[in-house]
């Protein structure tokens, strides 16, 4: 018996193929998109944790200042448990560099091999250094080992050996790992001119990522719901079309119970296969957007993400969770149905539909309730997550309010209409509403979401190139090495350059948080480009005679102190506050002195790098005699194109990324519109017969099907730009500022809007292509069939 | 007391450590070889000689609390030459035992950055906070403390320095590895211990070995016994053997005078009576201890079986208690017990 009735269940996929293959599809490509994004941010957190595990840095407060080793042996001897780190780009490279002390560090992802003793040897006389994999390393380091176990983009060398790669006999910080036995003197009194930051003050790589993660998840939880539509409207189709078989089966006594655990039996096969194609769909999304990804996050935050996958047990279980949530909830419903089927159940289209009312205006309700709410958190919510809820607030609620705002456009168009023809396409579209409602609030959601990212995006990208722009002033940047060469370095450029620029700098604390301190000359290069947005009048004649400082927006913003107030600049002292600049891209708080004033302050720092102003024309001239007279390795000279060609290239990749997704919720809700519109097709023939008997032909009807589907796209592409709009301000001016500290105006695109409307409706009619091509072909006895047989 | 040679080798994570204490062929090769008839030239070899390849100072305390109850203080500095003129590395281990506990410490420190060292005058010998310190040899101040438990103790010798071996030149195995190798065994002890259930005020003996050498044992010595006693009669006695191979004795017995009598080989009796299970070895704490030359036969009993020293490479270290022939304090360590 249940062989027979399996065999008679199954047997309708096999007639109806496609029906099978967009359910398997569906499934599989809301499974894919969403475990590709987890696998994604899986992989790059695990990166952020090897690093911050590496010493257990972002966890422990540190003691910062002028610090040698002597240093270390000073607060050691009066039993603090404290041990040294030096930091520094690997000069040469990209790599960064930390200098740890193997004697007296918590354990590093580099101990299994000190334990060894070959490797503690060549470790400590400066013969080995670890390095994580697929590092391009310069020549002339000692023997390098490579640690899977690594954070990416690490190399770690003994203290002693850091400090000589980087020209040293600094370190960068103490990390203090513990309690000072009681009566020992607090570390700043034993060490004068050092500060104790704690952990909760430190830019935590994955708290400022964090932004950027939750976008990529919402991304794959939206293509995952866009899935689920599809996914429904197939499993409803399915269900709908075989309900004379079920009658038939429960007629020759098969019981209801049997039934259903059946068709739920079907629908497990269904998600064990459709799981297993969405999670190496999953596989391949994340493994081809995953460098995208991980350049994006080292170009905009220097965090490092390796940028190869593994493949974790974890997310094909998650995937296959997904997967079977996805369907118990598209198909649960349908099961219900069944379970309390009546054995002869009439079919009740318009009593169906009457109840749709009622739907109606609790959706209208409850969206108008969560645009309100996404509102008001935008004007009076703090913190990230605020901004979060209100971006789903706001997306939910407009999804919502799309049925009954298309019900009312279509009620008006009715009541407009002239000609029976006319009244009727309005109507009937009307009646089709609540049936394709589903899949036409996932193109809204693709659309408004694919508007509201890209303009960010966009905007963010068209501020960043234009402060690069007016910030990246000079022509070439060298870096100078030791002081002695700097001496050199810029009294061989004296005459060769218009202006030789310092970029100078310490660290120290901000109001209490750490940041960069810079010394800037008083030169028409920063008068003419930097963009302050808040000054005191002759702001930089005022800078550069020292009576002041400027500090940058992130600074402004967190302290709330603006033009004519004071701030702490720790090391700097306390100063008022000249001006504001906008410094995008930057985590840290940054402030600027008179080079004066600075060098006053901190005489014994030298400029890590040299803007210099020539004629562009010449400033390849300038770069190659500079490489020759200090024979200077790559790296040490860059020229303006070149620091903007690579800050481009992040945003390039960005965009990929961006892209690609778009791309794929679009294609997604595409998919899930075919799905409605077939299921629909089937369901409708008794609808169109009788128009049909009245004398219009198949022709005629299919090319009303295909205006009317693309006009409710056009519809929705409406609705979805203000939407989309309201989403980008929010991502802009609401989670930016609780992200990052700093503000980007919105630049519209109403072209690239328009642009992806236009492809909303390209979606809509390649949707509703064949359906009605369907219909346009359907055998003429079909549609008498409708008045000969009862339903 | 070649017991501290191969910890301080082992510590110096050759692949000694995954074959067990055993094998220590490792030459001396560029370093400089301890030879018989050294004039040793005080305070200076009370300094580091980092011309050797390890070197230690090491105190063991045998002491008795206010309460009546026996106590152990061990502290050691161990100094390390990785290469015959590459870095200098240190380490300090902590012991501390009373009869129901045992609290061990361990610190590392990189040569050459004061974090560790040794002066000879004053004498000062520091890793971190842990000291022993003093105007002379003679009179030293012993402090550490770890976050469990610390010490703090006054050393005051009431004898010479003694020289074991020939006159200093302490022989290690049959084929002639050897150290250079003195003991202060004569202070007396007095001072606090700091437990977790408070201050403990006591008092007791102590002994000072101090060693240095750069390729001390066979290849196939796989561990050792090691007692330093105190006797009540004012008699010291350091007795070890080294386990493998051809096991090899050795004793010195040492009047109150200081005058010193070496013995070799079959002359010391060493006989383990009782095992207890300790982090799942099995490890003699009961010993029946002869060397008839003196008329000595007795049963050394650890104070507390437990006494294990969880370092990286770990041993077993701890205060004894001495009955039969004579009766005294002191202390034994051994390690290689897998």
């Amino acid at each position: 018996m249940n062989r027979a009735a399996l065999g008679a269940l199954l047997s309708h996929w096999v007639r109806h193929p496609l029906q099978a293959l967009t359910l398997v599809v569906g499934l599989a490509l809301a499974t894919g998109l969403w475990t590709g994004v987890q696998a994604i941010n899986a992989e790059a957190r695990q990166s952020y944790d090897r690093a911050a595990e590496t010493l257990g840095q972002s966890a422990l407060p540190r003691l910062e200042g002028p610090l040698t080793l002597r240093d270390l042996a000073t607060a050691r001897r009066a039993g603090w448990p404290v041990t040294p780190v030096v930091e520094g780009r690997l000069p040469g490279s990209r790599a960064r560099l930390l200098g740890i002390d193997p004697f007296t560090a918590p354990p590093t992802g580099a101990s299994d091999d000190l334990a060894e003793g070959a490797g503690l040897t060549g470790f400590l006389t400066g013969d080995l250094v670890f390095a994580a994999p697929g590092l391009d390393l310069p020549d002339g380091l000692p023997e390098v080992r490579v640690l899977d176990d690594l954070a990416p983009g690490l190399v770690l060398a003994d203290i002693a050996v850091a400090q000589r790669l980087l020209q040293t006999s600094d370190i960068s910080h103490l990390l203090v790992l513990g309690q000072a036995p009681v009566g020992a003197p607090p570390l700043t009194d034993l060490l004068p001119g050092t500060t104790l930051v704690d952990p909760a003050g430190q830019g935590d790589i994955a708290r400022l990522t964090d932004s950027f993660h939750l976008n990529l998840t919402a991304f794959g939880l939206l293509a995952f719901l866009v899935g689920l539509f599809i996914v429904h409207s197939a499993i409803g189709l399915a269900f709908e079309q075989r309900r004379p078989l079920f009658r038939t089966l429960r007629a020759l006594g098969l019981p209801t119970g049997r039934l259903t655990v059946l068709l739920g039996a079907e629908l497990l096969v269904v998600t064990l296969v459709s799981g297993t194609l969405g999670i190496l769909l999953g596989y391949l999304v994340a493994a081809v957007l995953l460098p995208g990804v991980a350049a994006t996050l080292s170009g905009l935050y220097g965090a490092s993400v390796s940028g190869s996958l593994t493949l974790s047990p974890l997310w094909w279980l998650s995937g296959f969770v997904m997967a079977g949530a996805g369907l118990a909830l598209a198909g649960g419903q349908s099961l219900w149905q069944l379970a309390r089927l009546p054995v002869l159940a009439p079919a009740m289209p318009r009593a169906w539909a009457r109840a749709q009312a009622t739907t109606l205006r609790r959706q209208a309700m409850a969206g108008v309730a969560l645009l309100l709410l996404s509102l008001s958190l935008a004007l009076w919510g703090q913190g990230l997550v605020m901004g979060f809820v209100c971006l789903g607030a706001l997306l939910l609620g407009a999804a919502l309010l799309l049925p009954p705002l298309l019900s009312v456009i279509l009620d008006f168009g009715t009541g407009r209409a002239r000609g029976a023809l006319s009244q009727w396409l309005w109507s009937d579209t009307r009646q089709q509403v609540p049936g394709l409602s589903l899949a036409l609030m996932a193109l809204l959601l693709a659309l408004s979401a694919n508007i509201g990212v890209g303009t960010m995006v966009g905007s963010f990208r068209a501020t960043f190139v234009g402060w690069l722009d007016q910030r990246l002033a000079a022509e070439l940047y060298v870096d100078p090495g030791t002081a002695e060469e700097a001496a050199e370095m810029v009294s061989f450029l004296e005459g060769r350059v218009d202006a030789i620029l310092p970029v100078i700098s310490v660290e120290t604390l901000l109001e209490g948080a750490p940041g960069d301190l810079f010394g800037q000359v008083d030169h028409a290069t920063f008068r003419d480009n930097w963009p302050l947005l808040d000054a005191v009048p002759d702001v930089w004649d005022r800078l550069a005679a020292g009576e002041g400082a400027l500090v940058n927006e992130q600074l402004a913003r967190r302290t709330d102190i603006w033009a004519g107030g004071q701030i702490d600049l720790g090391a700097g002292g306390t100063r008022d506050v000249l001006g504001v600049y906008s410094d995008y891209g930057n985590p840290r708080g940054q402030a600027v002195l008179g080079i004066d004033d600075f060098n006053d302050r901190f005489p014994g720092v030298t400029p890590q790098r040299y803007g210099l102003r020539v004629d562009p024309a010449r400033a390849p001239e300038v770069s190659n005699a500079l490489i020759e007279a200090f024979s200077l390795p790559e790296g040490r000279i860059i020229d303006q194109a070149g620091i903007k060609g690579f800050s481009l290239a992040v945003f390039e990749q960005t965009f990929a990324v961006t892209a690609a997704l778009n791309v794929l919720t679009l294609g997604v809700a595409g998919f899930a519109l075919w799905a409605s519109l077939t299921t629909l097709g089937a369901m409708r023939v008794p609808q169109v017969a009788p128009v049909w008997a009245l004398g219009l032909s198949r022709g005629r009807l299919a090319a009303m099907d295909l205006l009317r589907a693309v006009i409710l796209a056009a519809f929705t592409a409406a609705l979805a730009i203000p939407v989309g709009a309201a989403l980008a301000w929010v991502l802009l001016a609401v989670v930016n500022v609780q992200a990052f500290g700093w503000r980007l105006p919105l630049l519209p695109d109403p072209l690239g809007w328009l642009t992806l409307a236009a492809w909303a409706l390209v979606a809509a009619a390649l949707a509703a292509a064949l359906p009605s091509w369907r219909l346009w072909r359907m055998p003429p006895a079909q549609l008498v069939k409708v008045f000969a047989h009862e339903r | 007391m070649n017991a501290r040679l191969i910890i301080a080798l082992i510590w110096l994570a050759l692949p000694l450590h995954a074959q067990g204490f055993a094998g220590l062929g490792q030459g001396g090769e560029g370093f400089a070889l301890p030879e018989p008839g050294r004039v040793f030239d005080f305070p200076a070899d009370h300094g580091a000689h980092p011309d050797y390849r390890i070197e230690w100072w090491y105190v063991t305390a045998a002491l008795t609390g206010e309460d009546g109850r026996d106590y152990g203080v061990q502290w050691t500095l161990f100094r390390s030459a990785l290469t015959p003129t590459g870095p200098q590395v240190w380490m300090g281990h902590f012991g501390l035992t009373t009869p129901d506990a045992h609290f061990t410490g361990e610190r590392f420190a990189r040569g050459d950055i004061g974090q560790a060292g040794v002066e000879p005058t004053p004498f000062d010998a520091w890793i971190d906070d842990w000291l022993l310190t003093g105007p002379t040899f003679d009179t030293l101040q012993l402090t550490a403390q770890t976050s469990e438990a610390g010490y703090d103790l006054a050393l005051l010798a009431q004898g010479p320095l003694v020289f074991h071996g020939d006159a200093g030149f302490s022989i290690k195995s049959q084929s002639g590895q050897a150290s250079y190798y003195y003991s202060q065994p004569f202070y007396e002890v007095t001072g606090t211990l700091d437990l977790p259930e408070g201050p403990m005020k006591v008092t007791g003996k102590a002994w000072l070995d101090r060693e240095w050498s750069s390729q001390p044992l066979e290849g196939d010595q796989e561990g050792w016994d090691w007692f330093s006693l105190h006797f009540d009669d004012g008699f010291r006695l350091m007795a070890f053997a080294l386990r493998g191979g051809a096991d090899f004795h050795y004793a010195s017995w040492i009047a109150p005078d200081g005058t010193l009598t070496p013995y070799y080989g079959d002359a010391l009796g060493l006989e383990p009576l009782a095992t207890s299970v300790v982090e799942g070895r099995d490890v003699p704490t009961r010993w029946r201890l002869t060397l008839p030359a003196q008329q000595v036969d007795v049963t050394v009993e650890a104070v507390n079986p437990g006494s294990w020293q969880s370092t990286l490479f770990p041993y077993w270290e701890g205060p004894v208690r001495v009955t039969g022939s004579h009766a005294a304090t002191g202390y034994l360590e051994m390690t290689g017990y897998e």
